[in-house]
């Protein structure tokens, strides 16, 4: 094991028809980024190793039978990727239906929102939404209730707010495993979830699904920074939603070091009127990589105890006392 | 690690029995001064699992503590792990369960006559076509059993532990199974004195290069479905930097498939010394075979096959006097059929999900544990010997030019004798279909190479059996399935029953598949009249091109061949 | 440190991801220095070995390929022993020693009387292991060797440190990548208020006070006059305070008397004052005290400035909220008080502070506000404004000729001083919890669903000898004091060990317990290791 690597061959592809150069052991996706052609993605996050598991971020790569997933794939020399051939433009469309048509996608970024226009996806065509079910924790592998056809089945069910901290509303997970790779291996290592159960009934779950404050967690909220889908949520961010005072062009966000232990990590710190409301950290900062433990995610309140609430306050307020 | 415990406490049975089957990761070498752990025990993972329901019939908090604790891994995880398993329970049930096959060969009456019973569940194909209906009982505390050609009576009499006896189905060999039903698959001298081991001794003699060189000759293509040339395989693997690791592919899952089964049981030492010859080709000092847990008497056979070849100094530290060294050990899948899939089984083995691996990298490069990695199917191995003996040229000779050698097809569904039945490659469909005694008159539809196959109709009858003439007509002869249908039968159901299937076994890591294949059942199930084709040709499509796996690329080829068949 | 020059961590925490072999030892990071921790996982993810040296199995310790419990305060006997297996195997190398290092002959010297069996019989870990991480750290290709408070927290805290130092100077395992000496900070500023002269003998930029060119730099820069001989460190000043010599004080951000060890007497000292200035943000227990209490923000989000990280980085701190009431920044206050003490500075803003410490301390020169925005951070030194900033320290001692060779300081181990007696059997260490935060003013602000509170852990013998239950409230005597506390039976402690944590001291208020023996070089007390027994009540 030795010191700073020397820097890299260049591999020459073409996107699009358009010749790039980009150093081995890049993906198809920096390529494409490299020359501005954002891709979409869901399950890929700078942070972590890419799982390729939402394949919405599909290409096509001449020779290859099936769509590759640029967010893995290595480059080679002269691969010929296509990003908006009929096929991958197909591929995409259906993936987003599927995934639409089966989570609770309300608070996803923008940009999907945007691929999904571009793609024209009609998630209703297959089939009006089930009613939420309350047994999805429990299902056995191998197993499941014969459909009617009648309804196309989600993942819709009752949020999971059994902490002051987190609140889980698995409506909105699409399964990207990225909070189950933050508590894991790539971050925390505290592996309070995993994957549990298979196909359409695999689900994050904690051991038997007990609730977090039984579990492992140790609420460094690692993986609510890299959910894109807001199914992980922090107790203040879901609180002020539920109050209909959440609003981010009110909040200015603020980058400084937490005031704990030496280490030095850099805190954002999301801030609407005079109040912070919710904590993350730069990915691309080598200290952190995006992640914080439970001190700098939540120990910031001791800066805002006030005799005067405030509106944001006394929301707060009313969410820790009732848990 | 700093593991949280779920603070459940095992019972004495269920830690007996998960310390029958792992070692402890943790070593308190002195109390309060020394501990010393180990990292690579994670693979025991699912030797735990099995362990203790094998034992109890369920994976209880207290288990799942107890393999937490002594394998260093934390519960979430093994939790992640059981659940992902139809085999396994992670609720309290009957010590006894019987599952009870409802899949398109053994049909769904034997399970609506027991009615709904929490000591029965309803099954994907067992892997005993040729002896429908089939149940596998999961015994706990006792082996596991098989029950052929079921009837209601004799499932709740097995129950009450009475269970018959237990009679093979019907072979025609060819000179691969030429000892299955002929020779005891017990004994190892008469294994050795009807030719066994030949093949080990003179691989040994030739040594790898010479080896790979035979099996390249002989254009040996791969059983599974892929039809992957063998040798190159080998050669691809041996090429690699070590350590490498060689596995017999025992997870024979795909419905309508039971050749390997018959194989396993009937003639176990061809499988070890099989093995044996790739790992010493490959130089891998550790082999596995990956067995589905639903054929228990298969498991017995090779696990004594082990032992004996073990003890006769035919696996250990020096392989029969080669000075090399190479062992085996079986894996019992619980109940999975994705783990067939190569990459899959290598990340059950490992300890992990069986989840899909994309590729590349391919097996050969970075497979089990990320080492270079051949994995070959039961009937693939067993040619290897013969083609040792006969030597490659010859053995190419055979069959067809591009399929050369036999192959084992699964016959069953409305012929007279089903069972395995090994023909020479360019058998045409209606050749084999009337060996087993069917008429192709009464047979309107055949599906050929198993769920992840396709239906056929009266115009394939002249087709010959090969890799080539399947291609050339658009269909796969997968695992060998030949499933015949009569004019009686409901075909739509038959579709449903797959899609059924495809939603069930779905790993559910990628969107297209774990989604896609509840949306093709849910069309399936809507469609009074015809089903929306343009949905099915979109889900496909999408399946097909965008899933991480073989899985997805082929849950719904049966569909599409229904609706191109007219019958949905 | 000092003796490599700087006192500052010698790596990056990139280094223990790619290093061959971590011994942390005195650390509890995977609680108290989570983040740090990741960066130590992805070493083992990337096939490091880990040692570690603690008394207790603590939840870092558990990660490691084996654990050595130490008996409280033997570590130099530890170290020394080490030394000995690595010199009589000659696995150490002679010839970085030779080039980079002096005083070998009598560390060799010193070291050869800590053979196995005597080493054994002081710290309690068996020859077997002692022998085993020597050799391991000596031959590993790179190591990273950490420690925090439970290296520190000693009256022999600083030989401790050297005893450390002299293992890797003798191995070579410093001043490469991947190889170095990596204490972990406490406090988000502890090392930029070192490097910044917030010592008793320290100028900013590491100069020493005592050194009359130093001080002309200063005196120059400043136009003001500075004391010629060092001050007191802490523990001096309250030995001051009792004995009335030191009549005035001014408390800035800090809780002594909650923090001190030996609280009671700590407080009885800043109660005997004339007059005690407490600027803090809270009405501390301190503030309390206090004749006059200057109400601060909380500079980290309500002011403006530098910390200094544990690998020397040093980043910006910026204002994201409004200050509550009449509370000024740091900075405000202290020009305030000089203007009223008549010395007009002006209104200095913190950039403007910070260009001057950087005209002065040539490590922080190239460190411009612009720069530290872009870069994230420097790590020092950083000399002018085209240097990228240091990843690790003392490459200079792996260069052909070596100017400044790093000397060895042999040292020796003296047992703790609160010793255990037939009376106080029971040895009590310290420590943090992952949710807590030195006397819990910070961390009690928020609902953690992990906070127990304090407890006292016992093993499973002492509970069961002394007839106590899990969660039964006891009393825990010192020399000093007694406090009661609920028992936490832990598996992971050994019999006569027994540990708790700092945070609440309004609960349980540990340190009135704890000795004021302190390390006569670093000032810092003996928070790890008191003499206790258990009474039921």
């Amino acid at each position: 094991m030795t010191a700073e690597t020397t820097s890299p061959a260049l591999v020459t592809l073409e996107i699009d028809g358009r010749d790039v150069a980009v150093p081995e052991g890049s993906t198809i996706l920096d390529a494409c980024r490299r020359i501005g052609s954002d891709q979409p993605t869901m399950c890929w996050a700078s942070t972590l190793t890419p799982v390729n598991v939402c394949r919405v971020c599909v290409v096509e790569v001449e020779g290859s039978r099936a769509l590759v997933p640029s967010c893995s794939r290595r480059v080679e020399e002269g691969m010929v990727v296509r990003t908006d051939s009929e096929a991958v433009r197909h591929a995409r469309k259906v993936v987003f239906e599927l995934l639409a048509s089966a989570v609770d996608l309300s608070l996803v970024d923008d940009s999907i929102r945007a691929w999904m226009a571009e793609y024209g996806c009609e998630p209703e065509r297959f089939g009006p939404a089930a009613p939420p079910s309350d047994d999805r924790d429990r299902r056995q592998a191998g197993h499941h209730r014969r459909p009617t056809g009648e309804t196309a089945e989600t993942v819709h069910q009752p949020v999971k707010v059994d902490n002051p901290l987190y609140v889980r509303d698995y409506s909105k997970c699409i399964l990207c495993y990225k909070c189950v790779q933050a508590c894991g291996p790539e971050a925390q290592n505290t592996f309070a979830i995993s994957v549990a159960g298979r196909g359409f009934d695999a689900r994050i779950s904690t051991e038997f699904d007990v609730p977090l404050p039984q579990s492992a967690c140790v609420y460094c909220g690692n993986c609510i920074a890299v959910c894109p889908t807001e199914a992980l949520m922090f107790r203040s961010e879901y609180e002020l939603r539920q109050a209909g005072m959440w609003d981010p062009d009110r909040q200015e966000v603020v980058t400084t070091i937490c005031s704990y232990c030496g280490v030095g990590c850099n805190l954002e710190l999301h801030v609407q009127d005079n109040r912070i409301v919710k904590v993350t950290s730069p990915d691309d900062h080598s200290v952190t990589r995006g992640n914080l433990c439970i001190k700098g995610r939540f120990g910031y309140e001791y800066v805002q105890e006030s005799d005067e609430p405030t509106p944001i306050d006394e929301v707060l307020a009313r969410a820790r006392a009732d848990s | 690690m700093d593991l949280k415990l779920i603070g459940a406490e095992a019972t004495e049975a269920e830690k007996a029995a998960i310390a029958s089957a792992v070692p402890e990761a943790l070593t308190v070498e002195v109390p309060g001064r020394v501990v010393r752990i180990r990292r690579d025990l994670r693979h025991y993972l699912l030797p735990a699992i099995d362990a203790v329901q094998s034992a109890v019939g369920w994976v209880s908090p207290g288990a799942v503590d107890e393999i937490a604790r002594r394998l260093q891994v934390p519960p979430a995880e093994v939790y992640g792990v059981a659940s992902f398993y139809a085999l396994v329970s992670t609720e309290p049930r009957p010590p006894t369960v019987a599952h009870v096959c409802n899949d398109i060969a053994c049909g769904p009456d034997l399970a609506a006559a027991l009615g709904d019973r929490d000591d029965v569940v309803e099954s994907p194909c067992l892997g005993q076509c040729d002896r429908r209906p089939a149940v596998f009982l999961q015994r706990a505390g006792t082996d596991d059993v098989v029950l052929a050609h079921a009837t209601p009576d004799a499932v709740l009499a097995a129950l009450d532990g009475d269970v018959g006896d237990d009679t093979p189905g019907f072979v025609s060999p060819g000179p691969l199974l030429a000892r299955v039903g002929n020779v005891d698959p017990s004994s190892l001298p008469d294994y050795r004195a009807a030719g066994g081991y030949e093949a080990l001794a003179k691989a040994i003699e030739m040594g790898p290069e010479a080896v790979i060189d035979e099996i390249v000759a002989s254009n040996l293509r791969g059983r599974g479905g892929a039809a992957f040339p063998t040798g190159l395989k080998w050669r691809g693997a041996a090429g690699q930097p070590g350590p490498r690791y060689v596995i017999c592919n025992a997870d024979e899952s795909e419905p309508g498939t039971f050749k390997d089964r018959v194989v396993m049981e009937g003639d176990p030492f061809a499988v070890v010394e099989a093995l044996t010859i790739a790992g010493l080709t490959v130089g891998a000092e550790q082999g596995y075979i990956y067995i589905r847990g639903e054929y228990p008497l298969a498991q017995r056979r090779l696990a004594h096959a082990i032992a004996e070849a073990r003890r006769a100094g035919l696996l250990g530290d020096d392989v029969m006097g080669s000075g090399e060294r190479f062992d085996i050990e079986i894996r019992r899948g619980q109940g999975a059929y994705i783990c067939g899939e190569e990459t899959a089984l290598f990340a059950s083995i490992e300890g992990y999900r069986g989840e899909p691996r994309q590729k590349p990298p391919f097996p050969t490069v970075a497979g089990l544990f990320g080492r270079p990695t051949v994995v070959n199917n039961v009937e693939t191995l067993i040619n290897v010997p013969r083609i040792l003996l006969e030597g490659g040229a010859a053995y190419a000779a055979t069959g067809t030019e591009d399929s050369p050698g036999t192959r084992l097809f699964c016959l069953s569904g409305n012929v007279a004798r089903p069972g395995v039945y090994e023909l020479e490659s360019g058998t045409t469909l209606r050749e084999a279909v009337e060996a087993a005694g069917g008429v192709p008159e009464e047979i309107p539809y055949l599906l050929l190479g198993g769920a992840a196959g396709s239906l056929v109709g009266s115009d394939h009858w002249g087709m010959p059996l090969t890799f080539e003439d399947s291609r050339a007509a658009g269909v796969t002869l997968g695992s060998g399935v030949i499933m015949a249908f009569s004019a009686s039968t409901d075909m739509r159901e038959v579709v449903r029953r797959i899609a059924q299937f495809f939603r069930d076994e779905s790993c559910g890591q990628c969107v297209p598949c774990r989604i896609g294949t509840v949306r093709v059942e849910e069309a399936i199930a809507r469609a009074n009249g015809a089903v929306d084709r343009r949905l099915i040709d979109d889900l496909d499509r999408a399946m097909k091109a965008a899933s991480i796996c073989g899985l997805g690329h082929t849950a719904s080829s049966v569909v599409k061949s229904a609706i191109e068949l007219g019958i949905l | 440190m000092t003796v490599l020059g700087a006192g500052g961590g010698t790596s990056s925490y990139e280094e223990i991801e790619n290093t061959d072999l971590i011994l942390l030892w005195g650390s509890n990071a995977r609680n108290a220095h989570p983040i740090f921790f990741h960066h130590l996982l992805k070493g083992l993810r990337n096939g490091a070995r880990m040692y570690a040296v603690d008394p207790r199995r603590s939840e870092s310790a558990q990660w490691a390929d084996v654990w050595l419990g130490i008996d409280v305060g033997s570590d130099i006997a530890l170290a020394n022993a080490m030394a000995k297996v690595i010199i009589d195997e000659g696995l150490h190398d002679r010839e970085f020693i030779e080039r980079a290092t002096t005083g070998f002959d009598a560390y060799a010297e010193k070291v050869s009387e800590y053979d196995l069996a005597r080493a054994e019989q002081i710290t309690g870990v068996p020859a077997d292991a002692i022998r085993e991480v020597a050799i391991a750290y000596a031959t590993a290709p790179t190591a990273q060797l950490c420690w925090t408070l439970g290296i520190t927290e000693h009256h022999t805290a600083s030989d401790n440190v050297l005893a450390l130092i002299s293992l890797a100077l003798l191995t070579g395992h410093v001043g490469r990548y991947g190889s170095g000496l990596v204490p972990i900070r406490g406090q988000n500023n502890v090392q930029g208020g070192g490097d910044m002269g917030a010592l008793p003998n320290r100028l900013p930029g590491f100069y020493d006070v005592e050194d009359p060119e130093a001080r002309a730099k200063f005196e120059a820069a400043w136009n003001a006059s500075i004391p010629p001989k060092r001050g007191w460190h802490l523990t001096q000043m309250f030995e001051a305070m009792a004995a009335g010599k030191l009549r005035g004080l001014y408390v800035i951000g800090e809780n002594p008397a909650q923090s001190e060890a030996d609280a009671v007497h700590a407080v009885e000292a800043l109660r005997s004052l004339d007059f005690l200035v407490v600027q803090d943000i809270f009405m501390t227990a301190t503030a309390e005290l206090a004749d006059v209490v200057f109400p601060a923000a909380a500079d980290w989000v309500e002011g403006e400035g530098t910390v200094t990280s544990s690998e020397r980085r040093v980043q910006r701190v910026r204002p994201a909220l409004r200050p509550p009431g009449e509370a000024r920044t740091d900075i405000a206050i202290i020009s305030g008080l000089a203007r009223a003490m008549g010395v007009d500075w002006g209104d200095p803003t913190a950039e403007e502070i910070w260009d001057e410490l950087r005209s002065l301390s040539p490590a922080h020169a190239g460190m411009s506000y612009r720069r530290l925005e872009e870069l994230g951070g420097i790590q020092w030194p950083c000399p002018d404004e085209n240097h990228p900033g240091t990843k690790f320290l003392h490459a200079r001692l792996w260069e052909e000729e070596v100017k400044d060779p790093a000397p060895f300081i042999p040292v020796d181990w003296v047992p703790p001083v609160d010793t255990l007696t037939d009376e106080y059997p029971i040895r009590l260490t310290t420590g943090r919890h992952l949710d807590g935060y030195n006397t819990g003013v910070q961390s009690s602000g928020f609902d953690s669903p992990l906070r127990t509170g304090t407890t006292l852990d016992i093993s499973p013998e002492d509970a069961e000898r002394l007839g106590i239950v899990d969660g039964e409230v006891v009393r825990v005597v010192s020399r000093r004091a007694s406090v009661t506390a609920p028992v936490r039976i832990d598996p992971e402690m050994r019999p006569g060990l027994t540990f708790m944590a700092i945070h609440y001291p309004e609960q349980v208020d540990v340190n009135k317990l704890t000795i004021e023996a302190w390390d006569p070089k670093s000032g810092t007390a003996e928070f790890k290791a008191t003499a206790i027994r258990i009474e039921k009540l």
